[in-house]
Formats: C-alpha cells, sequence, structure tokens
C-alpha cells in the first residue's frame, strides 16, 4: 500500500504524498476499512490532483495519497457503488473539477444548478409530494425538503441544499492575515471548532508553539460551546414535542453559558478569543471561579429539568423510536460526530487522535446506541455532563500553566510545500481543515470539511416511515449545518 | 404536575424587565469610541473587513465585526449596544463621538410607521447565506430572558402575514431569487431591516464571487442594525426605536 501515515495536526512534505493509480486507491480502501475524512481536488496547471484522506480511528492515524487525472481522463469508476459513504465527496469533487464518478447512484448537484436538480420520483395513487423551503418557517438557514409521501407516513425525504453557498475555501487563499475572523463566520454556532482548527492547521504549518495555558483556555471555549449548544438543542426539542416549559428552561439556560463566554471573550459565541498563536482573552482564578459556579448552577438546572420531563410519557412517546438510524446505516454512511454516537459508532476525534489535553483527564467517552430521538435527546444531556466534567478538570489544570503567556507571536511564513490535516471535535462532530502550501509558503489549497456534510443523509434516512409531522423533531434532533455543507 | 411547578419555582423571574435600559455586560465590545490620539498613527491594515479608516478616523459599524483587533489608545470598544440607525451613512462613527451623540440622530422615524405599526409588528426573516450567529440571536430575542413579543414584535412563518422582512448574510447568488420572491409576497406597506455587517457591507465575505447583492440596490432599506452577531438588546431596541420614537 502506497500511502503516507500521519497525524492530526501534523505537516507533511505535500511533494512525498505518492501518486497512485485511482484503481489502486479504491483497491487500498476496501482492505484498510477506514473512514474518509478528505476526497478532494487541487488543481496542477491543467492537470487535477484528487487528494485522498483516511482516518484510522482506533490508532489515531491518517493515511493520504493523491492521483494525477491529466486533461484526457474525464472520468473513473465511482467509489459510491461499493462505499456509499464517498457519494458526498464524489458529487462535490465532480461538481468543482468536472471528473465524472461513472455509474454513482445518485449524481446529483452539491452547492450549483439547483434549478436542475433531478429529485426522485415516485409514482402511485395516493403518491403525493411536499415541498419545503428554502426558506423555512422558522428562523434557521435556507435548505429545500422535498418528502415523498403517502398520506401522513414518509417514503422518502431528499434534502437539497446549495443555498449558502458563498465561496469561504476560495476567500482563505485570499489574505492570511484575516483568517481567523473569516474562521469564525464560516459556521457561527460552531465559532470555537472552526476557529481552533484553522488556527492549529497554521500553526502545524508555521511550526508555531501555543502555550499550555491558551491551549487549555481553547478547550474550555470549546467545551462551553458543546455546551450552549446542546443545551439549546434540547430546549428546541422540547419545543417540537410542545414540552414548552423545557424549551424556557433550556432556553434561559444556554443564556448563562453564551453570558459567561461573553465575559471572557466580549462575544456571546467567542468570536475574537482565538487567534494563530494562543487566545486574546485570559482565564484569571477570579473568571475560573466565576465559570465554575455558572456550570455548577447548569447541571442543577439541566438535571432537575431533564429528569422531570423523560418521566412525562407524553414526552417519551414522541421521542422513542421516533427517527431511528441504525449503526449498520450510520456506519455505511459514514457519520460522524455526536450523531454517530447516538447510532452507536463510537468515534470521537477528542480522545481518538490522542489530543493530549482530554486524553490526561480521565474521562469516559459517553455514548448511546438506539439511534432515535430519544437517544440523541439522551446524548446530549450525557455530553453536556461531561463537557461541565472536563471544564472542571481544564480549570484545575489552567492553575499549573498561570505564569504561561496566553499568546506568542506566530511565525507568519508558512513552510514550502507543505500539507496538514487538522481535525477538531466540535458539538457537531470533526470540522476537518486540510491545507495545502507551494513553493513559497503560500496558500494553494483551503478544504474543510463540517460534520454536516456527512450527516445530512443520515437525517434523510431518519426520517423514512416516519409521519410528516415529525419531521421537524427529527430535524432538531440533529441540528445540522445549511452553511457548513455549503461553504 | 406538582414536580412541573417546582421547576418554575426553582427558576424563579429570569426576565430583563427594562429593555430599553437593560445593562449590559462591561466587557461587550459594542459602540467605538475614537479619540484624537497624536501618538501612535492607526494601522488601517489591522481590520478584517475595512471598515476602519484612519485619515481621518473613522469606523463603519455597517462594515464592523466588532473583534477587537484594532483597540488601541485611541479606539476604544463601549458596552453601548444600540447601534442601529436608518441611515446608512450615519454607521459611520467618527472621531470623539459619544453614544448619546451617536444615539440622537441615528434612528429618524417616520409618522406613517409609528402609526402602523407601533403596537403590532410582524416580521419574517430571511437567512441570505447566513452563518447561523444572526439566526440564533434573532431566535433568542423571543426568549424568556429578552421577551421581544412583549412589545407586539413578533417573527412569523410567512412573508403574507408580515410587515417586514430582516435579512441575515451576505446574500449568496443561490438565495437571491428566494429573497426577491419572498419580498414580493410580503404586502405592503413593508419595511426591510438589514441585521449584522454581513448584510449591511458583506462582512468578512466582501468580495466573494458568490455573492448577489444586488436586491439591496433595488429595494429601499428602512433600518440597519450592526453587529456580529447581532446582540438581542441591539435589535430588539433598534426595532422598538424604529416603530415607536418620535
Amino acid at each position: 500500500m502506497n500511502w503516507i501515515i500521519t497525524e492530526n495536526n501534523k505537516k507533511i512534505n505535500a511533494l512525498d504524498i505518492p501518486s497512485i493509480s485511482i484503481d489502486e486507491i479504491k483497491a487500498d480502501v476496501e482492505k484498510m476499512k477506514m473512514r474518509a475524512v478528505g476526497f478532494f481536488g487541487k488543481k496542477e496547471f491543467d492537470n487535477t490532483r484528487l487528494y485522498v484522506v483516511m482516518a484510522d480511528d482506533k490508532v489515531g492515524k491518517l493515511y493520504v495519497t493523491s492521483t494525477l487525472f491529466t486533461p484526457d481522463m474525464k472520468s473513473y469508476e465511482s467509489f459510491t457503488q461499493k462505499f456509499p459513504a464517498f457519494h458526498i465527496f464524489e458529487r462535490e469533487f465532480y461538481e468543482e473539477f468536472g471528473i465524472e464518478p461513472l455509474n454513482h447512484p445518485w449524481l446529483k448537484p452539491v452547492r450549483q444548478n439547483q434549478d436542475k436538480y433531478p429529485f426522485f420520483e415516485m409514482e402511485g395513487e395516493d403518491i403525493h409530494q411536499v415541498a419545503v423551503g428554502p426558506i423555512h418557517a422558522g428562523v434557521i438557514e435556507p435548505g429545500h425538503f422535498r418528502f415523498m409521501c403517502m398520506g401522513e407516513k414518509v417514503y422518502d425525504l431528499e434534502i437539497m441544499l446549495g443555498y449558502q453557498h458563498r465561496g469561504v475555501e476560495e476567500l482563505f487563499l485570499k489574505n492570511n492575515r484575516y483568517n481567523n475572523r473569516l474562521a469564525e463566520s464560516v459556521c457561527g454556532d460552531s465559532v470555537i471548532a472552526y476557529n481552533l482548527a484553522y488556527s492549529q492547521a497554521m500553526e502545524a504549518l508555521s511550526d508555531s508553539a501555543v502555550s499550555s495555558k491558551a491551549q487549555i483556555i481553547r478547550r474550555v471555549a470549546l467545551e462551553m460551546e458543546r455546551i450552549a449548544i446542546h443545551i439549546g438543542d434540547m430546549g428546541a426539542v422540547s419545543g417540537d414535542i410542545a414540552y414548552l416549559m423545557g424549551a424556557s428552561i433550556f432556553g434561559i439556560t444556554r443564556t448563562l453559558v453564551i453570558n459567561t463566554l461573553l465575559e471572557i471573550s466580549g462575544s456571546r459565541f467567542g468570536r475574537g478569543l482565538i487567534n494563530v498563536g494562543g487566545v486574546n482573552f485570559d482565564i484569571d482564578e477570579k473568571m475560573s471561579d466565576k465559570i465554575i459556579e455558572m456550570l455548577e448552577g447548569v447541571a442543577k438546572t439541566v438535571d432537575r429539568t431533564t429528569k422531570v420531563m423523560l418521566k412525562k410519557p407524553t414526552c417519551i412517546s414522541r421521542m422513542e423510536r421516533t427517527g431511528v438510524v441504525s449503526q449498520e446505516t450510520a456506519k455505511s454512511l459514514g457519520a460522524v460526530g455526536m450523531a454517530a454516537r447516538s447510532s452507536g459508532v463510537d468515534i470521537d476525534t477528542r480522545f481518538d487522535f490522542n489530543d493530549k489535553w482530554y486524553t490526561s483527564l480521565d474521562v469516559v467517552k459517553p455514548f448511546k446506541a438506539t439511534g432515535d430521538v430519544h437517544s440523541r435527546f439522551k446524548l446530549r444531556y450525557k455530553e453536556i455532563k461531561q463537557s461541565i466534567q472536563i471544564v472542571k478538570k481544564l480549570l484545575a489544570k489552567l492553575k499549573e500553566y498561570k505564569a504561561e503567556p496566553i499568546k506568542v507571536t506566530p511565525n507568519t511564513n508558512l513552510s514550502a510545500n507543505s500539507f496538514v490535516v487538522s481535525m477538531t471535535e466540535g458539538w457537531r462532530g470533526e470540522v476537518v481543515h486540510i491545507a495545502i502550501t507551494g513553493a513559497n509558503g503560500e496558500l494553494l489549497r483551503y478544504k474543510m470539511k463540517d460534520p454536516s456534510f456527512n450527516n445530512w443523509y443520515m437525517l434523510a434516512m431518519a426520517v423514512r416511515n416516519n409521519g410528516v409531522s415529525d419531521f421537524p423533531l427529527c430535524n432538531k434532533s440533529f441540528n445540522l449545518s445549511y452553511c457548513g455543507n455549503d461553504l | 404536575m406538582l414536580d412541573t411547578i417546582k421547576l418554575k419555582y426553582f427558576q424563579g423571574k429570569q426576565y430583563i424587565p427594562d429593555i430599553p435600559n437593560a445593562k449590559m455586560r462591561e466587557q461587550f465590545r459594542g459602540l467605538p469610541i475614537l479619540k484624537n490620539c497624536s501618538g501612535c498613527s492607526v494601522d488601517e491594515s489591522v481590520c478584517p473587513t475595512g471598515a476602519l479608516k484612519s485619515n481621518p478616523l473613522s469606523i463603519d459599524l455597517g462594515k464592523c465585526t466588532l473583534c477587537g483587533a484594532c483597540e488601541c489608545e485611541a479606539i476604544k470598544f463601549s458596552n453601548y449596544y444600540k447601534l442601529s440607525s436608518t441611515d446608512r451613512n450615519h454607521l459611520i462613527v467618527t472621531e470623539n463621538m459619544t453614544p448619546e451623540e451617536f444615539e440622537k440622530a441615528a434612528i429618524k422615524s417616520r409618522e406613517e410607521i409609528r402609526k402602523v405599526f407601533s403596537h403590532s409588528l410582524k416580521l419574517r426573516q430571511v437567512s441570505a447565506a447566513g452563518c447561523n450567529g444572526c439566526e440564533m440571536e434573532l431566535n433568542a430575542c423571543s426568549n424568556c430572558n429578552f421577551d421581544m413579543g412583549r412589545f407586539g414584535i413578533d417573527f412569523v412563518a410567512s412573508p403574507r402575514h408580515a410587515d417586514g422582512l430582516v435579512i441575515t448574510g451576505p446574500i449568496s447568488e443561490n438565495m437571491a431569487y428566494a429573497l426577491e420572491d419572498c419580498y414580493k409576497h410580503t404586502p405592503e406597506p413593508k419595511i426591510v431591516i438589514l441585521a449584522g455587517a454581513c448584510a449591511i457591507s458583506g462582512g468578512v465575505f466582501q468580495g466573494s464571487s458568490k455573492l448577489n447583492r444586488e436586491f439591496l440596490e433595488k429595494y429601499p432599506i428602512d433600518l440597519y442594525i450592526p453587529g456580529c452577531p447581532v446582540h438581542p438588546l441591539t435589535f430588539i431596541n433598534g426595532v422598538l426605536d424604529f416603530i415607536t420614537k418620535k
């Protein structure tokens, strides 16, 4: 097997990446039994180079290889036929570079040409379609959903996205200096995760060492983001099953967490906190005590409310066995993050890829395996409790590094001809940033993958055989990102 | 039943009683205060969105993401959160402008707006490539803390039920049609509100080839609410002043 083995946030020489044939890659992928975290192209004069990055979660290693398409090679036999998890990657690659994966079962647009989108059709006397979007009833991002129904029952849901496409990957190549601010705006509910992934990629490329203190503060913020959004989503699920007491209480509890983030960084979502080279705001002992006090209060409220809620038969009956995704389906679709864990796929890049700030904490990975709305709700609850533990332990550790600076001036020159994969486990799942530099250390390609990119199809599978009215509930239990998918 | 009542008891009252005079946390980066400072020259290039101009010193709140990168002796971000304006040009904060001065000239309401909308304003929000930051904050406007509904301001599901549009995001090419369609289906009289730096100027996405901002040239804009993302207090007070202030 001709692949180069690397780790998370470790730069490798881009010229060392092997160039093998696409058939060899396919044969290797079959042997490896790993999941894809990157499958993207890059222009090389007239040619197109396809990079494939596979992740081995068991040992925390990444495998990278590439293949070259000359202008006369216009197609290849698709991977999706054998490995459904590649479906979205191949569609994206086709859309961007025009190299066709032959016999792809559903080669549809990802971000462009929505007016020509070939929807699946179903025929029959009682079959009807329900079309929703792009503008939805609530205050949420745009996307189009097409349900094939018989009566109330959904046979199939097709999700057409791309409305949010802002061309962010191109913008990243423009001016390195402002990219921290740009990274924060890619996906506004994962501000810390995206900014952290970007910063760590740049630090790896520029060989900048960041102080332990800054690393801890970054992870405290990452966990606070997870706590805040999970609480908000539990509120949204409560709202959708008409348990308004839950919706109200979770809503105001989330406010406490994000207001504390505001006290740290000046923004409710932690914007402006992280920069390449460290963090811009310190957490002193007074603030540290304040965070712990706030989180203890939050833990009590969440505990109390969840327990009352899960005692109510009306709540349970709406959540249990609604929107089920089996472990097998989740695995074959390449699902990641919290949604995958709730279906029993035990992956979490915080622990699997040996982030020493997490692995040294001695916490257990929570996971839940029934794959329904109830399991995703319960998993969020468990993850909130776990994250609160993590924050407390991190803050205790922070005291040891009191004397360290919060930021260092990073090297502005990036290493030439380098390649780095940076993965951060945001609340939704792994945020993958891949950067490639050229001969003068300039960014040639910046590729991002949001967990939603893998998981949108999971939502489509979850809705099958449920009532149309359960769709909002399924949707909120995943809470996938539109702009993360569309970039 | 009893446990539900208990839950309510433990929560107590958490709403903000006086929204127009609510106290903002000190750390919040709001209205920048610019001082005449001869000691240093301000570096325009620290600004990610081109909001900062050094000669004469000014910050365009329509572009500013309130990131704080430019903070120095001459530029300080106050926690003053009433940043809305009915005039795009008024969003440019100049040297020695105090919050009072900014607020005084910021919102010029019209008689007909007050007459029609002052007790009830139903808005349709359109996320045109917004990053979900502004969307989450607009949702927060309706939670128990801020409770915007008490002023008769609400978000509704259909443009046909709405008195106006709230646009967030830099307006992508792919959303341009849907946005215009939504505007056309809103009955007259209607208002258009731009919320967030992205909607007002494109924010950090300025210059992207995937945007189509023609809508803003075609139709009149009534209110600009800066922020990145817009803080709920900024939004509610901006809209409230717009429909009630004399």
